[in-house]
């Protein structure tokens, strides 16, 4: 059947039920994938849904577990990125992978560079790179200086110059959007038809479903490593693939109990950072979900980090419940007030220590006898959260690195919890993870606002400092500030949404009276004409 | 969902608990291994007590000074000053003996010493580098005008200085931290010149006799014929700072800071207070370490411990610590520096001469991390085929 399928077909590329797993994680469990020579194939799918994993696997980086590869009906199986890119197979990441401090011509000839005997001939290198550069319609791009004087935008078409260099098959570009200005995404686009038309076989990766639309022909979806949907771009509604990638309706993954407004518990009056925010005001109250809604760089991550007293504050009021003035993080977690990190790799959570050293983080009291700090006491005060969030691990002593992301970012969250906090600021809580992981942290947000639904149930570790804490069951509802990039899940969740734009915060308004054409518009900065 | 159960490695089958088993000794057995190969290789004259007895000997110094190095390389830093400090210790040890302080008095100086170099590399680490050359200057300018113009302005004087040197500091540097491996690389230099400048370049030999003497040797009755009271020291604290390292909240945000230091800071640890201590209380332990060395040669020397800091941030590493930080115990690093002295001790029992004993230590230096970093593979294996099986 496999043998008659691929001679029948112009298929460039193929991939056939390909596995891997990382750990506990099962990162691909099954995907096809077909793309055809001269062909745009657009790769959709929400973070952490196994794009990259799927491209790693193309690229030679990752070795699956199972599955079967074919390149232009020949089988392949590449042993490492090296292999791949000698089969033509070449990869342009988000994080561009230039050597800064070479030229132009040796980063487009890096490890291809002509010899003769043990020496480099310059002037090969040079007229090779300069033909690249010429296919790929920038022949301007002067050969001798050094990347890092180039912008972001002809820094990827040196990659991109690399990978034709080479002599690349398949070409497979990773959120190559991200980074760009519009008017360089409009060259991009020209340059990747260009590519097609020289029957080149495209892979485009990107969540931005309105480019997808524009650039692709074809189109896979991929939803917690399964392929689960492909077809033809211009036949299918976004909202159709909308469905694909999140895999259920919406309403169901964002629940909304009824919430009642209680007392200011985060009150922030003309906030100025270091450079971002610029004069933000928001007032926060228990019970009550807050996004803020924000293009990358507006400052949103900025404004929380200097609500929390990570980044200085320059001028302006921050108020956490009766505590003015800024204060350090330590200060924050006394008062009453937690953070999530956007990045939780770096900054979010010790990814080699265990779950219980990372839940217990914030506050290493009451975990033994005499003030001490017992692996016991960390394990038995990290249980509960675990059972009632609940994360999926074989034991609280178990290293974070060997959670699912989705788990990890549980154990993020439950940190918060643990330290029994009053204004929980998000920032980005869902970015990364699986669909099932998102919808128990938009029920956790809900019953924490709800109040009454959550109770501590350690039974007596909780309560901010200095405060005796009530016994497990009904609580007072709690505060919620989320930032996130995704507005379904800002509308869905929030009773309030605020845009933010170049550092500036608009005003808050309930999510009836906003949509997402009115977010955009004002995150953009063309919100007052609307 | 059931619930969930408590193991570090959760025992699938026999050979992962075999495994896992392997891994908690790791060190232990390679000390073990080349204590029963010169064991084998020379009979009673290497397993005779009283040469067990001198091998803990030949471990107090460096040992001493690899615990407070231990809490220094979990947190992420490093600290190549250890042999410096140790001999500027042995110094002001004797100086202060001579000044006719007490033994006691003399031994704390010779400590406070050591948490004062620990004081003004954490200051510098965190970025108070301005802050410390206002101190020294201000220590330099009363020490020069003493003599001169009187306590009264050379105190005076001193607080002109400092005040000038901080405000310029404030005003131009104001916070910068300094990788550790800098500092302590600085240190190693200035510290070891500050001891041979205040001993003349020379020796200093205390006046008479006094009980820090005999801290390196067995006396007559009581504990300390069965060990010497360095030994002994070593031992306490050993105890007392794996104790701290794994129950006390210091203790487990130094491990935090050494594994993620961003993440410790949003959970709340004060970072910078904590590496300041980190830094007094672990080259407070070199300083530790001068005062048994001082008593081991009777004097201080201002040219001792030549490339000790080598040799203790090896035995923190034998014993199974990560350079990048976050991992690392005082039972590994005790094993670590217990497999130098047993190498070194074999070597030249067996007559083999030094070259051999560098060649041998420089290996296992290397052979005990791969054995390590192979450890924690198959530890993290262990783990994956049980998440699998689930």
């Amino acid at each position: 059947m496999i043998g008659t399928s691929k001679e029948n077909e112009p298929v460039s590329l193929r991939m056939e039920g390909v596995r891997k797993h990382f750990g506990a994680t099962v990162a691909l469990d099954g995907v096809d994938l077909k793309v055809r020579s001269g062909e745009i194939h657009a790769l959709i799918g929400e973070n952490g849904a196994g794009k990259s994993t799927l491209m790693k696997v193309l690229t030679g980086a990752h070795q699956p577990d199972d599955g079967c590869m074919w390149l232009d009906g020949e089988p392949y199986w590449p042993r490492s990125p090296a292999d791949g890119r000698s089969a033509g197979v070449a990869m342009i990441y988000q994080e561009l992978s230039l050597a800064q401090h070479l030229s132009v011509a040796e980063n487009i000839m890096l490890g291809l560079e002509p010899t003769r005997g043990p020496f480099v001939k310059w002037g090969e290198i040079r007229r090779l790179a300069a033909g690249a550069l010429g296919q790929v319609g920038r022949p301007d791009i002067p050969l001798d200086i050094p990347v890092s004087r180039l912008s972001v935008a002809e820094q990827q078409l040196v990659e991109v110059a690399r990978s034709v260099a080479i002599g690349c098959r398949v070409l497979v570009l990773d959120e190559p959007t991200s980074s760009l200005a519009k008017k360089d995404i409009r060259k991009l686009f020209e340059l990747v038809r260009r590519l097609k038309a020289e029957g080149l076989a495209i892979v485009y990766i990107s969540h931005v479903l309105e480019e997808v639309h524009e650039i692709s022909d074809t189109f896979t979806v991929l939803r917690d490593g399964l392929s689960v949907g492909e077809g033809v771009t211009a036949t299918t509604g976004v909202h159709d693939i909308i469905t694909m990638m999140v895999g259920r309706e919406l309403d169901e993954l964002y629940p909304r109990s009824h919430r009642v407004a209680g007392e200011v518990v985060l009150e922030v009056d003309g906030l100025d950072g270091l450079g971002l925010p610029a004069s933000a005001s928001l007032v926060l109250r228990r019970g009550e979900v807050l996004g803020i809604a924000g293009l990358v760089g507006s400052g949103r991550t900025e404004l929380l980090r200097a609500i929390f007293g990570l980044d200085p504050v320059v001028r302006g009021e921050v108020k956490v419940a009766h505590f003015t003035g800024p204060a350090s993080p330590s200060r924050r977690w006394a008062q009453g007030a937690g953070m999530v990190s956007e990045d939780r790799n770096r900054e979010g959570l010790a990814i080699n220590l265990s779950l219980a050293d990372n839940l217990t983080m914030p506050r290493l009291k009451g975990l033994g006898p005499y003030g001490l700090v017992t692996p016991s006491g960390q394990a038995r005060a990290s249980r509960p959260w675990i059972d009632r969030i609940p994360i999926k691990c074989l034991s609280p002593m178990q290293p974070l690195s060997d959670l699912s992301g989705g788990n990890q970012q549980k154990v993020a969250i439950a940190r918060l919890l643990y330290a029994d906090v009053d204004v929980l600021l998000l920032d980005e809580p869902t970015r990364g993870i699986d669909v099932g992981s998102k919808a128990q942290i938009y029920k956790l947000i809900d019953e924490l606002t709800a109040g009454g639904g959550i109770g501590d149930p350690t039974g007596g570790a909780g309560g901010p400092i200095g405060e005796t804490s009530d016994p497990a069951g009904e609580r007072p509802p709690k505060a919620v500030l989320i930032i996130s990039s995704y507005l379904p899940e800002l509308l869905g969740m929030c009773d309030r949404v605020a845009v933010m734009c170049r550092g500036r915060l608009g005003e808050a308004r309930s999510v009836d009276e906003i949509d997402e054409r009115q977010i955009m518009l004002e995150a953009t900065g063309s919100g007052e004409a609307a | 969902m059931s619930e969930p159960t408590v193991q570090t490695l959760p025992a699938a089958g026999n050979r992962s608990h075999v495994a896992a088993l392997f891994g908690q000794l790791g060190p232990l057995v390679g000390l073990l291994f080349v204590w029963l190969l010169f064991a084998l290789l020379m009979g009673h004259d290497f397993v005779k007590w009283d040469n067990q007895r001198l091998m803990l000997l030949q471990t107090a110094v460096v040992g001493t000074a690899a615990i407070g190095a231990t809490l220094i390389i979990i947190s992420g830093g490093i600290d190549l000053s250890v042999g410096s400090t140790i001999a500027l210790g042995t110094v002001v040890v004797a100086l202060l003996l001579n000044a006719g302080l007490s033994p006691l008095l003399a031994a704390l100086g010779g400590i406070g010493a050591g948490m004062m170099c620990g004081a003004a590399v954490g200051a510098i680490v965190i970025g108070y580098i301005g802050r410390v050359a206002a101190m020294i200057v201000a220590a330099l300018t009363v020490l020069w005008l003493w003599e001169a113009i009187g306590p009264v302005l050379a105190v005076l004087a001193a607080a002109a200085a400092f005040g000038a040197v901080l405000a310029f500091s404030e005003l131009v540097v104001k916070q910068v931290p300094i990788a550790p491996f800098i500092v302590t690389l600085g240190m190693w230099g200035a510290l070891r010149g500050t001891a041979k400048g205040l001993g003349n370049n020379q020796p200093v030999y205390p006046e008479g006799v006094t009980w820090l003497n005999e801290l390196m040797t067995n006396s007559a009755g009581g504990l300390g014929s069965v060990l010497a009271p360095g030994v002994w020291i070593l031992i306490v604290l050993a105890v007392v700072m794996a104790g701290v390292l794994r129950y006390t909240r210091f203790g487990r945000h130094i491990f935090a800071i050494g594994s993620n230091e961003q993440t410790a800071r949003l959970c709340g640890i004060q970072v910078e207070r904590t590496k300041l201590f980190i830094y007094i209380i672990g080259i407070g332990c070199a300083g530790m370490a001068a005062l048994l060395q001082f008593a081991y040669l009777s004097m201080g020397d201002p040219t001792t411990a030549e490339g000790y800091e080598l040799r203790v941030i090896a035995a923190v590493v034998i014993g199974g610590a990560s350079l990048a930080g976050g991992e690392g115990s005082i039972r590994g690093t005790m094993v670590g520096a217990l497999i130098m002295t047993v190498v070194d001790n074999g070597c030249t029992k067996l007559g083999l001469e030094n070259w051999v004993q560098e060649i041998v230590t420089g290996a296992i230096i290397v052979v005990a991390v791969a054995l390590d970093r192979l450890r924690h593979r198959r530890a993290a294996t262990a783990i994956r085929r049980e998440a699998r099986e689930e």
